[in-house]
């Protein structure tokens, strides 16, 4: 293959990276614990990331479209309030689907709001969603000033539990390997989002968003509505926010007017890390999904190798840096010793 | 250009040429004093604007570099700030120990300390290509792990007596030397930007960085220098904001973080880059701090204050924050 083939492959692929550093933190954390891969350590971890992921795979579709949402934090803190608001033990199976049908549609209808300001209003998407944010959070915090709340032990339950399928029945090798017979519901719900995404992505709709956030006026100018797909995509971040609230609802159990705060800016972050450019037009959910994974793996390996408390912060925020610094670190590298080829040629 | 504009609007040929955003935020603000004195009478005396324009100097001095970092382009915003305020006013706070001789000293010691970090956002910024928004927020974390690192969460020191006599305290009349030091902010950051050749190559870098090259400005030179000056001021914030606290915890610049890019959109910068002013900035701190003390004087449930700040903040930016539309 040479050099410009690779180059672009580079370019299509935009997760590659994030997967070989996703491999990398996934072996090193396998090294200090060797039932990593048992179906319930798996589980375990996968249900405490899979909020994020959901989060970061709505911020990904956002800032493909040329956008940024700093309100998902804040509509998942409303949406895990009205969760435990709406739904209490004694809510019958009918009301909990109800009510989760309705706080869909809140956080649809918070992302309409950042839509309209962002796509109609033509305000600068940071400032904008910043500023929403404070009206979700204040929605959150009257309606529930103070942590609380019970879900019905029924839902956290399914959230907890393996799932066991006997559809691989008696294959052999297939039958051996615990985690097919035992399948995490978080894995099952990823397989979903990700099955959707590439059965949507070669649609016309989808290509729309990549091409709006390539370059709004070029898109603007062969026909693309713009203005309704940027709309369009904070309508999707707020139904992904409602969707990862209700995963942490069912992984919490309970609710609190600031449970989704810190997860705003972890989310870009892990867009980011998963090959995605801020500034739109490229990327995929996929890697944003792997991101999240890799902060989570990260958190786990410093938990392992016993850091110290007071060093765990910056242990961890080091490795985020040299993470985000990789591939910028592996071109400046590549171009450095390119420009000294060149010079080498011309003295020859 | 804006001559002309004026011209041809012949109906208000001066108002409207003096209708620039920093003139607007301004006027908002004494709107908004006023009007705290309609809907909560004995909000309107000289000692409350004091304190309002006290407290807005500490996020006016903290948002200087922001200031400068949105100015220079390129999805420019420094996420550090926050962590280096936090950082600059535990280093001044330990290294002084309460000691006047030392805080001069000290002072230069902060001021490095940021620059150095702004240094290294610029460095990763320009050379390894990484976003600004992710690489500052990264160096958040960085910064807010060596401060953990090091104190170990005991938080030894002491704030020298000079620093809240020179910095809070009323100084001159009744006006705390905040607030002198503020303005002397202002004029520095005005020379610096429109009229140093700095300030002109930051604005053409802001604008767009291919015709910025091909006029001969070192645009690597200018992001990265620009970086290290934010975290310089930021630091400098810190060890400001510590006269005024007199003590120091972990989060300590937390809350400063989202409102100093608030008060420069406010005040009519664009976080697109290439057009601003730090008048602007000191505009928007004052009009965010008058919200601020708006709401607390109502006594309003914290829920409450939130949406109106958020409804607020919307209103504000829709002013003249709005990006240009798409045209055929």
């Amino acid at each position: 293959m040479n050099q410009a083939k690779f180059r672009r492959f580079l370019a299509r692929n935009s997760y590659l990276f994030a997967l070989l550093l996703l491999v990398v933190v996934v072996l090193i954390n396998y090294s200090r614990q060797d039932n990593l891969f048992e179906p319930s350590v798996l589980n375990r971890n996968i249900r405490v990331f899979l909020p994020l992921v959901i989060l970061a795979a709505g911020q990904a579709i956002v800032i493909i479209g040329g956008g940024i949402d700093l309100s998902v934090g804040a509509m998942v803190s409303l949406c895990n309030a009205l969760l435990v608001t709406w739904i209490t033990p004694e809510t019958a199976g009918g009301d909990i689907l109800l009510a989760i049908t309705l706080v869909a549609l809140v956080g649809m209808a918070a992302g309409l709001l950042n839509g309209i300001a962002v796509a109609y209003l033509r305000l600068q998407p940071i400032v904008t969603t910043y500023a929403t944010s404070f009206i979700f959070a204040g929605l959150a915090l009257t309606i529930l000033p103070r942590p609380g709340g019970e879900l019905p032990r029924d839902m956290t339950r399914l959230y907890r539990r393996l799932i066991e399928v006997d559809a691989f029945g008696n294959i052999p090798i297939i039958q051996d390997i615990p985690i097919l017979r035992e399948i995490p519901p978080a894995f099952i719900v990823i397989a979903i989002v990700l099955l959707l995404w590439a059965f949507v992505r070669q649609t016309r709709l989808v290509q729309y968003i990549y091409a709006a956030g390539d370059n709004a006026e070029a898109a603007y100018t062969t026909g693309i509505p713009v203005q309704r797909i940027r709309l369009g995509t904070y309508v999707i971040s707020g139904f992904f926010s409602a969707m990862a609230a209700l995963a942490l609802t069912m992984s919490l159990g309970s609710g609190s007017p600031t449970s989704g705060d810190a997860m705003t800016l972890d989310s870009i972050v892990a867009v980011v890390l998963g090959g995605t450019r801020l500034r739109g037009g490229q990327g995929g959910i996929a890697g944003a999904m792997m991101g999240v994974v890799i902060l989570g793996v990260i958190r786990n390996i410093i938990s392992f190798y016993d850091v110290p408390t007071w060093s765990q912060t910056l242990v961890d925020a080091l490795i985020i840096l040299i993470a985000l610094a990789g591939p910028g670190l592996v071109r400046y590298i590549s171009d450095l010793i390119r420009r000294y080829r060149l010079q080498g040629g011309r003295a020859a | 250009m804006t001559e002309a504009k004026a011209k041809r609007s012949s109906s208000l040929p001066n108002l409207t040429r003096y209708l620039t955003p920093p003139v607007i935020a301004l006027l908002l603000a004494i709107a908004l004093f006023l009007f705290g004195g309609v809907i909560s009478p004995g909000f309107v005396n000289p000692n409350q604007a004091i304190n309002i324009v006290r407290l807005a100097a500490f996020l006016g001095i903290i948002a200087a570099g922001q200031t400068l970092v949105i100015i220079s382009g390129g999805e420019g915003i420094d996420l550090s700030v926050a962590s280096i305020v936090t950082l600059g006013a535990i280093l001044t706070f330990r290294l002084t120990d309460g000691q006047n001789e030392l805080i001069l000293p000290v002072l230069g010691v902060v001021l490095l300390v940021g620059a150095g970090i702004g240094l290294v956002n610029g460095l990763g910024i320009v050379f390894l290509r990484i976003p600004p928004l992710v690489m500052t927020l990264a160096m958040a974390g960085v910064v807010q792990g060596l401060i953990l690192q090091v104190t170990r969460g005991q938080l030894e020191g002491d704030t020298p007596d000079l620093m809240s006599e020179l910095i809070a305290q009323p100084l001159i009349g009744p006006l705390p030397g905040v607030i002198f030091l503020w303005i002397g902010l202002g004029i520095a950051m005005w020379l610096l930007l429109e009229r140093t050749p700095y300030g002109k190559m930051l604005f053409a870098v802001g604008i767009n960085r291919t015709t910025a090259t091909l006029s001969g400005v070192r645009v690597p030179l200018v992001v990265v220098l620009t970086y290290a000056m934010s975290g310089m001021l930021a630091a400098f914030g810190g060890f400001v904001l510590l006269g005024f606290t007199d003590t120091v915890f972990l989060n300590l610049g937390g809350r400063y973080l989202f409102p100093s890019i608030a008060a420069v959109v406010v005040g009519g910068t664009l976080l697109s880059g290439g057009k601003g002013s730090y008048w602007g900035t000191m505009s928007g701190a004052l009009v965010l701090q008058l919200i601020n003390s708006l709401l607390q004087a109502q006594g309003l449930p914290e829920a409450t204050q939130s949406i109106i700040l958020g409804v607020v903040l919307l209103v504000l930016i829709s002013i003249y924050g709005r990006q240009r539309a798409f045209r055929l």
